[in-house]
Parts: structure tokens; C-alpha cells; sequence
């Protein structure tokens, strides 16, 4: 697992393995690489934001085994053969928006967009499971994730909005 | 915001994670919601981790006909799914969905947080009133039982030794004719409750009041159990006046003031989710007859 060390630090490096959004991808990073980080600098995927970086704000959400996780509260090397999907992977297979990011504009559920990709990825999971929210449940869902611009009104809206979205595609 | 360098070991058997903690007198990394963020701020730097998220067979939860066992892998969020644990013991399920938001119980283990031993979490409360257990590993000495009573010593401090690796906690079932409830007071849902308390009340054929307990968070350095029966016995449910056990639990706690909360504040909020806790249970307890 150790195969080198940083020359510059002498800090050991471990080689992971990780399935990014159905892509296999290897890296070697130093054990206290945070996922967020080792997702950013090391794979390029940027779409995963880093705000507070100590689990309280929720802009760094990623889906590990389908299931929304801080990636800023994870460590690379430990997540080690994980499935992980980011926001990057929350489109239509064809490349199109993915349903929550059609709903996100549809709704105007963003300002800034400093936040969205954790909306995203946390509401992509949420309809999995919770496939006809209320406005309270939707409320609740997105209850982990600060958004500093819109007030949340039509981020409510968005995820009712979602799910909309998602019976009509699969319907059709 | 990054931790600083640290020795990464990844063990494949819980033997082999005593040793390397006894070896590299590290941390023990499970869910790492709490670990993570104290090494981000630097807060902590632990020369070494033992990464226990690899080890096999720990992420079990096991319902017997008297307890529900968990392992140190054992999700928050899992442990809340589990229907078989939710008949048996609703309380585990109630107070789960006060621990952070959803995404954090996602990773989080609940062993991990009883073992953080946070007097402001939730977990340590709930294995403290029902009279738990954590199971402990040392490569050293082998393995112990600690009763939930001995186990929290301070803030932030259990009676778990550097070299001992908590590998699984015991939740017994709460009595037949019993109820239980958790209420908290939170800024915001899934921030950490300016107080909360569980309460478990236990009622006989006549739905007499034959015990009642609570324990509080955020009201001193660990959980404070306050039993509160000699305050209700013998009383039936529809009659009781928990007036007496209000006066009970103000004498036992010593809130502190922060920026959340002022102390007074805090004694006040305890008054008052005692007596909502207690009320509570003594409902359930009336439902779970009845049904």
C-alpha cells in the first residue's frame, strides 16, 4: 500500500484505487489527502467545492456507494476502492442536465453556485429514496447544506421539482 | 485546514489494529466525522492512524432476544435503518435522527461517538440509560467489558485506555411495559442540542409508574442519568406529577454558558425537556401496551 514516499517531504504516499462517476482512476497521495482535495488537484474533477472544509456546510457532498458523504470529512487512502459519484456524475447519460440540474434551473435554485454541487448531489441520492417529497420532507432533505444567496425558497422548489422530472423521464 | 503528516496503517484484523495502536500509540480512524475535522483544524495530531474502515465483519448489527450489538463499523445511518433494532428498542432509531444531518450519519459510526464521548452527543446518553456496554480490545491485556456507568470520565474522556481498540457496544432492551423518548432543543435541526435528554419509563399491569430514568446532554462533562423514580412511584400514568423530578434533575446537572446558550438558559431548557421526555415515554409506554 506504502510505494513511495514525497521526495520533497519524505512524507509516505499510498497508492488508491477509485471508481469516479464509473471511470477507473488511480492516484498516489499522501495519507492525509482529503477526498475533496484528492478529487480537485489530483483528478481535476473541480465541480466538487470546498467551503467550509469541517462537515458543517455541505458544499463538498459526494455520493460513496450511492450514499451522500462530506468528501472534506473522508481521507483518500481510506476510501480506497470505493464507487464515488460527484456532481460531475449527475448528468444524463447522453450529456444533457441530469434531473436535479434541470430542476435547479428551472427554478433558479441558484445564485452564486459556490453550493450547488452538494445540493445536487445530495438531492440526486435523497429521490432514490424519496421519490415524491412534500415541500417539509424537501426542506428536510437539504436540512446539511448551507446556500448563503438564495434563501432556500426555490432549492425547496427545485428538489419538488426533481422528482417532476424524474417520473416524466421515466415514463417516457 | 489540512491535518498535518501522519503514519497511515490499514489493518485487516482486529488483532492486527490493537497491535499497530499499541505500537504507534495512534488513533483509532472508523466513521472519522469528529477525527477528521479536530485534525483539519489542528486540533489534534496523532503521529499515527489505524484505519479500521477495512477490517472485516465489524460493521454488524445483531439483534438478540435481549440486546442490540453493533459493531465499530456500524454506521449512524445503518443502525437507524434497521428495523429489527427499531422494535426492539425505538429509542436507538429516535435519537439517531438528532445525531448531525443525514450525510454525516452516512459515515459516522456510533461506537466512534460513544467513544468520542462528546457530552453534547447523543449516543453515550441513549448507551448510559439503558445501562450498555463497550466491548474493548488491547493487544496487551485481550479483551474487556465496560459498563456504560464507568465508561464516561470527562469531556471528550471514556475509561478507554490509548492501547484499546472499542470494537462493538451492547444497547440491552429496555424492560416489557416500558416507553422511551428522546427530545432535544437544537439552533438548527442537526446542529448539537443545546440540551437533550431521553427518558425511560417502565409501567406495571396496573400502569403504575414502577421506574423512570432520563439522562441529559449539554448540561455537564458527560451524560448525567438522573433516576427519578422515588419522585413518581407507584403513581398511575394519567395522575403522575413529575414536578419532583424536575426539582431532581435541576440538582444534578451543572450546564455551562457558550455562545449558544446561556447556563440559566440551558437549566431552563433541561426543566423543560425533562418534563416533555418523561411525559412522552410514559405515552409510548401506554401505546406499546396497547398495541
Amino acid at each position: 500500500m506504502t510505494t513511495a514516499s514525497d521526495p520533497a517531504s519524505a512524507e509516505a504516499l499510498h497508492d488508491v484505487t477509485l471508481t469516479v462517476n464509473g471511470v477507473f482512476q488511480q492516484l498516489r497521495v499522501p495519507a492525509r489527502r482529503l477526498l475533496s482535495d484528492a478529487l480537485r488537484h489530483d483528478l481535476r474533477l473541480t465541480g466538487t467545492h470546498v467551503g467550509c472544509e469541517h462537515g458543517v456546510c455541505g458544499a463538498c457532498t459526494v455520493l460513496i456507494e450511492g450514499r451522500p458523504t462530506r468528501s472534506c470529512l473522508v481521507f483518500a487512502v481510506s476510501a480506497d476502492g470505493a464507487s464515488i459519484t460527484t456532481v460531475e456524475g449527475c448528468l444524463e447519460p447522453d450529456g444533457t442536465l441530469g434531473d436535479v440540474q434541470q430542476a435547479f434551473q428551472d427554478c433558479h435554485a441558484l445564485q452564486c453556485g459556490f453550493c450547488t454541487p452538494g445540493f445536487i448531489t445530495t438531492i440526486t441520492a435523497y429521490l432514490e429514496d424519496h421519490p415524491n417529497p412534500t415541500e417539509d420532507e424537501a426542506r428536510e432533505a437539504i436540512g446539511g447544506n448551507l446556500c448563503r444567496c438564495t434563501g432556500y425558497q426555490n432549492i425547496v422548489a427545485a428538489v419538488v421539482r426533481a422528482a417532476e422530472i424524474r417520473r416524466e423521464r421515466t415514463a417516457t | 485546514m489540512k491535518p498535518a503528516p501522519f503514519a497511515y496503517h490499514r489493518p485487516s484484523t482486529v488483532a492486527e489494529a490493537a497491535q499497530l495502536l499499541a505500537a504507534t500509540q495512534g488513533k483509532i480512524l472508523a466513521g472519522g466525522q469528529s477525527l477528521i475535522p479536530i485534525m483539519s483544524m489542528r486540533l489534534a495530531s496523532p503521529a499515527a492512524l489505524v484505519d479500521l474502515n477495512h477490517v472485516p465483519g465489524l460493521a454488524a448489527i445483531d439483534v438478540t432476544s435481549t440486546a442490540v450489538h453493533i459493531g465499530a463499523l456500524t454506521r449512524h445511518a445503518a443502525l437507524e435503518a434497521n428495523d429489527a433494532a427499531y422494535l426492539a428498542n425505538p429509542l436507538l432509531r429516535r435519537a439517531l435522527r438528532h445525531v448531525a444531518h443525514a450525510t454525516i450519519r452516512n459515515r459516522g459510526t456510533t461506537v466512534g461517538s460513544i467513544v468520542h464521548a462528546d457530552p453534547a452527543a447523543e449516543m453515550p446518553a441513549v448507551l448510559r440509560l439503558l445501562g450498555g456496554i463497550v466491548e474493548a480490545v488491547s493487544s496487551e491485556r485481550g479483551h474487556r467489558s465496560i459498563d456504560s456507568a464507568d465508561f464516561f470520565v470527562g469531556p471528550l474522556e471514556s475509561a478507554l485506555q490509548p492501547d484499546e481498540v472499542a470494537v462493538a457496544a451492547t444497547f440491552p432492551h429496555p424492560p416489557g411495559g416500558s416507553g422511551s423518548s428522546w427530545a432535544e432543543i437544537s439552533r438548527r435541526h442537526g446542529d448539537y442540542g443545546l440540551v437533550g435528554v431521553g427518558s425511560l419509563v417502565v409501567l406495571d399491569e396496573g400502569r403504575r409508574i414502577t421506574s423512570a430514568s432520563v439522562c441529559l446532554i449539554s448540561v455537564g462533562g458527560t451524560p448525567v442519568l438522573v433516576d427519578v423514580t422515588d419522585a413518581s412511584s407507584g403513581t398511575t400514568y394519567d395522575a403522575v406529577d413529575w414536578t419532583a423530578a424536575l426539582e431532581l434533575v435541576d440538582a444534578a446537572i451543572d450546564p455551562e454558558s457558550d455562545i449558544h446558550a446561556t447556563a440559566a438558559y440551558r437549566r431552563q431548557l433541561a426543566r423543560v425537556l425533562t418534563g416533555r421526555a418523561l411525559a412522552q415515554a410514559t405515552a409510548d409506554a401506554i401505546a406499546r401496551v396497547a398495541a
